[in-house]
């Protein structure tokens, strides 16, 4: 039932300065690094990637950037208090090949270092490229290290890795290794060019999408996207290079709460 | 001619299944999805004079036998909703689904569009709108006249108005609609308003508290009001209500409907919907010896 499930915040981890994971008891089915939840912190309610699936221990995170009044309220729970959580929704990453590149910018991390953690669980060399606006907002660097991923790491103004975009540092990571496949999540901005460049490489890869979401469950329409009218929500978020060259609007605008287009820049 | 073809205020479908209103069809991308799946014509997302953001979340939650959503009406506006009924692929039908707060309102967005669309549908039913809009019309006969009226007056393509369950009499609506000229009659809108109450924490469910029930659960209640207004109006009824597969749908043609629209039960089933209840009509109109849609209407008032 698509109902918000009331969970109570188990810990949270201060990840940046403007990054918490919450993490929450949750019986994991199969729950897959790429699918998002529905969190409703009992005045809003908001798709939230999953970064965080242990089906060891049954707990799954949500890793939440503070960037507005949802946001920001959520930011300023502690652990006990509760949030509904709905989901998992959508397709998640398909996890294929033997050495995989991961390119992570932002926030975008959450699902990336999800991904990284299950892969490399199950054998896949993976490559992770993390980019951020500066050092310490990188994002889940121990997390990464203890998955036996390789982290590479850059920052726009070059206070750690690479001084460059996370687009420069998979270029250089692409033209010295040989990849299976590649996935990314992060600003649609930075996807785009890196969309570009796996074509280049003719390499197969997954992008993430983001799109304003209101029932999470296929109805509102509020999320699909020129020109075949795919549901984020549903069909993505996860899209594969030959379905994003039929998403016409990827890198270019996306639709606000009311439908009304901006340009994405 | 397929045996599916229907004609509805002289409007041709290859087929008597529409997509619902508000159900995706606010983007031309998603009403051509629709007609490329099978549905035999389109409705759009409800718009208005101006851009709407609708309701904060949650603005859905699933119940038993479907949903109760208070989306709000959200809406780009009519100026940027044009621009998405010019990229119509016009493989079928289109039908635009109007709201607004009085005539003059109703009747300025109908000029508006009249040249892109086949048909209007006025949504007087919505059950969670504000400002005067949705069922705080469809639940008065004489204000929905008016309306209707107006609209007619305004344009020249057919009129369908979209009637709310949660009346006392809905032939009474009915007969208004009819008198002041409406084409046809879409039934029904959701019904309700219904609430769900979260008991961890005691707040409701919806930001906006209650919202319109909609799927499976509320069939019988569409097809009784369908049953009941197909006895004393003699225009055609577009069914609408919880249909999930053909049988739902021979149920309401049966009732009296001339045609159907889906919209819920896509939850369940995706937009394959339309071709799995499309290969169950006919099939079931081959064995039974039915030659068209229209001899399956009213049969249950012979």
């Amino acid at each position: 039932m698509h109902v918000p499930k009331i969970v109570k915040i188990k810990r949270i981890i201060e990840e940046s300065p403007t990054v918490k994971t919450f993490i929450f008891d949750w019986e994991v089915k199969n729950e897959i690094p790429g699918q998002f939840m529905m969190v409703w912190n009992l005045h809003d309610e908001k798709p939230m990637s999953i970064s965080m699936i242990d089906p060891l221990k049954n707990e799954i995170g949500i890793s939440i950037k503070n960037i507005g009044e949802f946001t920001g309220q959520v930011h300023e729970l502690t652990p006990g208090d509760k949030l509904g959580l709905r989901g998992p929704y959508g397709r998640g990453f398909h996890i294929a090949g033997s050495k995989v590149l991961a390119v992570g910018g932002g926030i975008g991390m959450a699902p990336i270092v999800a991904f990284s953690e299950e892969a490399s669980r199950i054998g896949v060399d993976v490559h992770v490229v993390s980019a951020a606006s500066t050092m310490n907002e990188l994002l889940f660097d121990d997390r990464i290290q203890r998955s036996r991923s390789k982290l590479l790491t850059c920052t726009d103004d070059g206070s750690h890795g690479l001084c460059g975009f996370g687009t420069d540092l998979a270029e250089k990571a692409m033209s010295e290794d040989d990849y299976d496949m590649i996935v990314s999540c992060g600003p649609e901005i930075m996807m785009k060019k890196l969309f570009e460049m796996v074509e280049k490489f003719k390499i197969p890869a997954q992008f993430s999408l983001e799109r304003y979401m209101k029932c999470g469950m296929g109805l509102c329409g509020q999320c699909c996207v020129d020109d075949l009218g795919w549901r984020v929500c549903v069909e993505g978020p996860v899209f594969w290079t030959d379905e994003l060259k039929m998403i016409t609007e990827f890198g270019k605008y996306k639709r606000d709460s009311s439908g009304v287009k901006h340009s994405i820049s | 001619m397929t045996i599916l073809e229907i004609k509805l205020c002289g409007i041709k479908m290859r087929n008597p299944t529409m997509l619902a209103a508000g159900i995706l069809g606010s983007t031309a991308s998603s009403l051509n999805w629709a007609a490329r799946s099978g549905a035999g014509a389109v409705v759009t997302k409800s718009f208005g004079l101006s851009p709407n953001k609708g309701y904060a979340n949650p603005t859905t939650v699933e119940v038993t036998g479907g949903v109760i959503n208070a989306i709000g009406l959200s809406n780009p506006g009519v100026d940027n909703f044009k621009d998405e009924l010019l990229k119509l692929n016009k493989s079928v039908p289109a039908i635009a689904s109007l709201y607004g707060a009085n005539p003059e309102e109703f009747s300025e967005i109908a000029t508006r569009v009249e040249g892109l669309v086949d048909a209007l549908e006025l949504n007087v039913s919505c059950p969670h709108a504000i400002g005067g809009c949705g069922s705080a019309i469809g639940q008065d006969p004489l204000l929905t006249a008016e309306i209707v009226g107006s609209v007619k007056k305004s344009v020249k393509i057919p009129v369908f108005v979209k009637l709310t369950p949660n009346v006392t009499d809905i032939v009474e609506i009915a007969l208004h609609a009819r008198d002041a000229g409406a084409d046809a009659l879409t039934m029904i809108n959701s019904l309700g308003p219904g609430m769900r109450i979260d008991i961890e924490t005691g707040k409701p469910i919806l930001k906006n508290k209650f919202g319109g029930l909609s799927g499976p659960a509320i069939l019988p209640v569409a097809i009784r009001c369908v049953y009941d207004v197909f006895d004393s109006v003699d225009i055609p009824i577009i069914g609408v209500g919880g249909i999930r597969d053909h049988e739902d749908v021979l149920e309401f043609l049966y009732a009296g409907a001339s045609c159907v629209q889906i919209g819920t039960s896509i939850m369940y089933e995706g937009m394959d919907i339309f071709g799995k209840i499309l290969n169950g009509l006919e099939r079931f109109m081959d064995e039974k010896g039915y030659g068209s849609v229209d001899e399956l209407v009213g049969i249950a008032h012979k």
